[in-house]
């Protein structure tokens, strides 16, 4: 419930207009209530009897495929040095375990190392069990619904402005690590931060929600719902630009466009004074005319 | 007296006029009362310059810079220099309403709401990139063929000089569109400066009218990014081509082409439409290029906001090695009597690009005093036949290289799932050891290739004909080199030549006095030619055809007698011969 | 000089002539014979290549066409065309000048491989340096003017011009004073002045930055990240603070930006960073003390900051140490408190000049800052 108190005392400190108080509210509401029963398409008589179904399918799979990293009741491993093998999985909340499974970062090949997106090794049922069960273990934050990362319900200068605001954000928080167009970048010893332009929103919202492997948390004390979204706005709109100026070159920056001034631009203009002076093809003859 | 004056005005004019008085003929001859042109022309007009793709290096250069001086006039027309704040109205939707200076709002107004902006943009960005590219590899030409020798050292200088001053224009040039990118770059120079001992904080006050960023660095920037340094580079690169000229270009030795000539194409017609055609073509390259391929796209970054950042934060390439040099510096800071020593940016950012320009500006100084060659040079030398000269400047691009890897070791640990630290601690070690092993390769390769040179001399070439003698063992028939290419490989200096003491006694028999440093100089020229392979003497080129001629008729025998391959002996027409003759 | 030159005929001893090679091995086989193109000996293909010049010419005209063609229809800007995703205003205008340069370029160049006369001809070098006579004759004249003029002869006059000339850079370089004030000038001059200073001071409210709302310490989870700045930067009515307007405001954001976040109070290494933290929340200068980038590429799991310019990084847990690359100081921590209403305050200014070191800069270590704060 603790989750739950501190949305509400931020909100009114934020003064956000009351339907997105109310939408955050119900997003509250629904950690605890029966998001998973909806989602769940073996939903049957009843939400809690179907989320306690939900929940024991949950803990078969994590036994099988997580306990072995993250211990049998995801209380976390560590090895015999009490070097950490898998973190504690109590109060990390569904929305991390959609997005860690999710975008196929879970499970890892191997302890230790940064898990790289991959296609998802489960079914989006099989992670929904999961995320129920681990958010069985503790409050955490629960899995976004649409309503949170949508700018649909907005008029155009409402989006206009969000796009905007969330380019400020996104601007001052994510670049640092993820690169101005969302390309990525290098962090310390062999770290890294993803390429974000092909992450879904929903799990774009659950990265900044959950904060997940080394990324910082942007907990809904830190970035509201709202900017969440607003960022989430911006990203999609520079997804969508066209590439005002041609090619993108990998989006880089001045590395990559210096190596296409020196292969391309220089390439292209050696090879034409090599064609410049090059001799022309000889004829065999001899002019008659001339003497 | 009619008559005398019309004598006069007749004779006066030029032959030119006097044959055929047509129109283009009269204003000619108008010119010419006025400039004395015709004296110029007669000179210039039919000047030879020699034809190889390698001459027309410094050319995509010179062309680049006309095509910067053109799309920067453009851009002049609209971009503002001005730190002034301003609400942003424009047509970007993801930064409407945002303040920022009238220099980015400007810069995204010529971007989005000038047709052909962006275009111009673009390519003024693509030519200045490229224009300092061809510098370098120009300047790598002029090296690495003995180019800089006497009497061009004054146009090697000019040329670094130019160089320099292109970076320096590049780099005001990244600064002006005041985006997040470029204004963290004046930011990382305003550090540079502050690290400079002493006076480094009031430079920085004065360059910024007060604390960083303040509101005049850019206005400041714009002047001296459109009237001093073009203004100096349009002089420099006058003068590096009136020192062309004057020394007429150099040449590669071959049949007919002396020390004393120039072989080529005439200025009129050929090479003034080959330069010229080569204008459009480079023009027409960049142009492509800025239509095809983004380049910095400012919208992207934001305006500059001195807590933001991005990761990728880089300076455009030529930048990019003493950024790599920073990076790779360990932090050393030391403190004496509350004054600070900043090591880590002072040595890496000033000292090192001073340091290193200076040797470049010197190298033909150095070589001169090392080899103590006084003479004039107008043949190229193939980087081969000077060993040490090739080493050493594939050393100096080792350096530059590593430094250039360190400046985008962040996108190296990308792009190769690395470690950004290990890569670090890499090339902190590789920029002293790299260019030690590549120095040393080099030099080794070129000797190799020398002594490949004698071979092919001596022996001729490998014809990849296998002969069978008749006692039943083979050998691979080599065949003579033509006799162009022989005169060409011949045609270089003999290093022992030049491996006499540096002081000799002058000619009236007075000795010269032996300094410490002559000494030293004459040990550094023994190692400058040491192992160097010499062209044969001319008894081993008699002794070697002395031996071919004995071959030849040892196989005068199988005459005739055709077996695979025997008549392809280098003496007769093989075109018509079958490779395998038929058996019957 | 071993080299045995070759005496060029007229031209005088002790100048060094034109380097003549060495030793002629071999006799030089002197120019080959001319030979000729298909263009010069075959009408048709010259007939050919005349039309295959033209038409690039013409192909380069079209081109032009083309590119006033899209520059009046095309749609360029925002939501101009787009062509596969690309900008088709752009895409077109660029290719179609391109092409129109390339062409005349091309057809130029193939004009004079092709048709122009290619006989190569040979031009004489001569030495650069100029002859003995005109040497002696140059020397002469200046010697002659030289000796009009009495510069040697009247040292008085020679010195006090040369002096006084020289003391006219004096006038060049006194008038750039007003370039900028000096670094103690501006002190005081508005909020923040001074590379000793930042507009942070005792009390004041950390807010987030783009939106400016202040920060409870009780909404923080462990692992946040927050990037903020001080409320002095976003002056509303309600928190008094005065309109700060475009350079200050700017000069004052440089230095001010800070990076706080929330690690495990256990993890927290250092007295100094313990103290000055609130439940595990430090604050850290977002300027980097290498060459002075805003810094927040923080990795949560090991409160690792690393610098995106140049890579340097900082120990969050530690005083901000330096654990790698090249900066040389440690990054100032910010002292934080809670105020009455549970919003995370400042205890002070920096006690410590923020970003790249420079000369007159006074460094201390954080144990020796905190020191002087108690006291």
């Amino acid at each position: 419930m603790r989750f739950l108190n501190r949305s509400a005392g931020r909100l009114s400190r934020h003064r956000r207009g009351p339907v997105a108080g109310l939408a955050v509210l119900l997003l509250g509401l629904l950690v605890s209530g029966g998001l998973y029963a909806a989602l769940s398409p073996s939903s049957s008589a009843s939400s809690t009897a179907s989320d306690e179904q939900l929940v024991k399918e949950g803990r078969e799979l994590f036994l099988v495929g997580c306990a072995f990293c993250h211990g049998q009741n995801g209380e976390g491993q560590t090895d015999v040095n009490g070097k950490l093998i898998g973190p504690s999985l109590v109060g990390v909340g569904a929305a991390a375990v959609d997005f860690q499974v999710g975008t196929g970062r879970m499970p890892l090949a191997a302890p230790g190392q940064q898990g790289p997106a991959k296609p998802q090794t489960y079914n989006d049922d099989e992670i929904a069990a999961l995320a129920a069960y681990v958010a069985s273990l503790g409050p955490g934050p629960a899995i976004p619904t649409e309503a949170d990362y949508s700018t649909t319900g907005l008029t155009d200068e409402e989006k206009q402005a969000a796009v905007v605001r969330g380019g400020q954000i996104f601007l001052t928080n994510c670049t640092a690590c993820h690169n101005f167009t969302g390309e990525g970048g290098a962090m310390p010893r062999g770290g890294y931060a993803p390429r974000i332009l092909d992450t879904s929103p929903k799990h774009i919202y659950e990265a900044m929600l959950t904060g997940p492997g080394p990324m910082d948390n942007f907990s809904n004390g830190n970035l509201s719902p709202e900017e969440k979204r607003d960022v989430i706005a911006y990203i999609q709109s520079m997804r969508d630009q066209p590439g005002f100026g041609g090619f993108s070159l990998g989006a880089l920056g001045p590395v990559s466009e210096g190596l296409f001034a020196w292969i391309v631009g220089l390439g292209v203009c050696v090879a034409f004074a090599v064609w410049i002076a090059a001799h022309t093809t000889r004829s065999t003859k001899k002019k008659e005319s001339q003497a | 007296m009619s008559i005398d004056t019309s004598k006069v005005a007749a004779s006066n004019r030029t032959a030119a006029v006097a044959s055929k008085p047509s129109k283009v003929g009269a204003a000619a001859g108008w010119a010419d009362e006025r400039l004395g042109l015709a004296a110029m022309g007669k000179k210039n007009l039919r000047k030879v310059f020699p034809d190889h793709w390698s001459f027309m290096l410094g050319e995509i250069a010179l062309w680049s810079f006309v095509v910067l001086l053109l799309s920067g006039v453009f851009l002049t027309l609209w971009f503002r220099p001005s730190m002034a704040e301003v609400t942003y109205q424009g047509s970007y939707n993801q930064l409407r309403g945002i303040s920022m200076s009238e220099a980015y709002a400007s810069a995204l107004n010529i971007s989005f709401d000038v047709r052909g902006g962006l275009l111009m943009r673009q390519m003024h960005h693509w030519a200045a990139m490229l224009f300092i590219a061809a510098m370098m590899i120009h300047l790598l030409r002029v090296f690495f063929t003995g180019a800089h020798r006497k009497p061009r050292e004054l146009n090697w200088v000019i040329g670094s000089l130019l160089l320099l001053l292109g970076t320096l224009e590049g780099f005001t040039g990244y600064s002006l569109p005041d985006d997040l990118l470029s204004g963290t770059g004046i930011r990382a120079a305003d550090g540079f400066i502050k690290s400079i001992p002493i006076v480094g904080t009031y430079i920085s006050f004065f360059l910024f009218g007060g604390e960083f960023p303040g509101d005049a660095i850019i206005p400041r920037l714009y002047t001296i990014h459109v009237l001093l340094i073009p203004g100096l580079l349009l002089a420099l690169i006058a003068a590096h081509m009136l020192l062309l000229v004057y020394h007429k270009h150099t040449q590669w030795p071959g049949p007919g082409r002396t020390e004393n000539n120039v072989v080529g194409f005439p200025m009129l017609p050929v090479y003034a439409a080959k330069a010229g055609g080569f204008f459009f073509i480079v023009f027409g390259v960049t142009a492509l290029m800025g239509g095809l391929m983004s380049l910095n796209p400012v919208w992207k970054f934001g305006p500059y906001d001195p807590t933001k950042v991005t990761a990728g934060s880089q300076p455009d390439w030529y930048m990019g090695w003493p950024d790599g040099a920073l990076r790779i510096m360990p932090g050393i800071e030391s403190h004496f009597w509350g004054s600070t020593w900043s090591w880590n940016i002072f040595l890496p950012i000033i000292v090192l690009p001073g340091l290193l320009f200076t040797v470049l500006l010197l190298l033909p100084f150095i070589e001169g005093w090392i080899t103590g060659d006084k003479r004039e040079h107008h043949l190229l030398q193939r980087p081969r036949n000077a060993p040490t000269r090739t080493a050493t400047m594939v050393a100096l691009m080792t350096i530059y290289a590593c430094f250039w890897a360190a400046g985008g070791n962040d996108l190296i640990a990308i792009k190769l799932h690395a470690s950004i630290n290990q890569i670090t601690y890499f090339l902190r070690a590789a920029v002293f050891i790299l260019p030690i092993i590549t120095f040393l390769v080099t030099r080794r390769i070129c000797i190799s290739l020398q002594r490949h040179d004698n071979e092919m001399l001596l022996h001729g070439y490998e014809s990849g004909v296998i002969m069978r003698t008749p006692e039943g063992s083979y050998y691979e028939k080599h065949l003579p080199i033509s006799e162009a290419r022989a005169y060409t490989l011949t045609v270089r200096d003999r290093s022992a030549e030049q491996l006499t003491p540096a002081t000799q006694d002058d000619t009236n028999g007075v000795p010269a006095p032996k300094g410490r440093l002559s000494g030293f100089r004459d040990k550094i020229r023994t190692l400058y030619y040491a192992d160097d392979v010499d062209k044969p003497t001319t008894a081993e080129l008699e002794e070697a055809h002395h031996h071919a001629d004995h071959e030849a008729h040892e196989l005068e025998a199988l005459d005739g007698h055709s077996a695979e391959g025997h008549h392809f002996d280098g003496r007769h027409p093989v075109s018509e011969e079958p490779i395998r003759p038929e058996h019957h | 000089m071993s080299a045995p030159t070759s005496h060029e005929p007229g031209h005088e001893p002790g100048h060094e002539p034109i380097n003549a090679t060495t030793d002629a091995l071999l006799p030089d086989p002197g120019l080959p014979g001319h030979v000729w193109r298909p263009t010069d000996v075959d009408e048709r293909a010259e007939k050919r290549a005349e039309r295959q010049v033209a038409t690039l010419f013409g192909l380069s005209a079209i081109c032009t066409v083309l590119f006033v063609v899209s520059y009046i229809t095309i749609k360029g800007g925002v939501d101009g065309h787009t062509f596969i995703g690309l900008g088709a205003s752009n895409v077109a205008l660029g290719v179609s000048l391109g092409l129109a340069l390339l062409f005349i370029g091309i057809g130029v160049i193939q004009w004079a491989r092709k048709l122009m006369g290619d006989h190569e001809i040979s031009e004489e070098r001569h030495p650069a340096s100029s002859s003995e006579a005109d040497r002696s004759q140059t020397l002469a004249a200046l010697n002659a003017g030289l000796e009009e003029s009495g510069i040697g002869r009247r040292p008085l006059v020679r010195n006090t011009l040369l002096g006084s000339v020289a003391l006219l850079i004096a006038p060049a370089v006194v008038m750039l004073r007003d370039l900028g004030p000096l670094p103690h000038q501006v002190v005081g001059e508005y909020p923040g002045a001074g590379l000793e200073h930042t507009i942070w001071n005792k009390g004041m409210r950390v807010v987030r930055d783009v939106v400016g709302t202040p920060i409870k310490a009780s909404d923080i989870q462990i692992g946040d990240l927050f990037n903020a700045e001080p409320e002095a930067l976003f002056p509303t009515e309600e928190n008094g603070y005065p309109e700060l307007e475009g350079a200050h405001r700017q000069i004052a954001k440089s230095k001010a930006a800070i990076v706080m976040l929330r690690m495990d109070p256990a993890d927290i290494v250092s007295d100094v960073t313990r103290n000055w933290s609130v439940n595990g929340i430090v604050a850290y200068s977002k300027i980097c003390t290498h060459v002075g980038c805003p810094i927040s590429l923080n990795e949560r799991t090991t409160h690792h900051l690393l610098c995106p310019c140049h890579q340097s990084t900082f120990d969050l847990a530690d005083s901000g140490k330096v654990v790698f690359g090249p900066a040389g100081r440690h990054l100032p921590q910010l002292p934080l408190g809670v105020d009455d209403e549970g919003y995370l305050i400042a205890l002070s200014d920096f006690l410590e000049p923020v970003g790249p070191s420079y000369w007159e800069r006074n460094t201390k270590s954080p144990e020796e800052v905190a020191k002087e704060l108690k006291s």
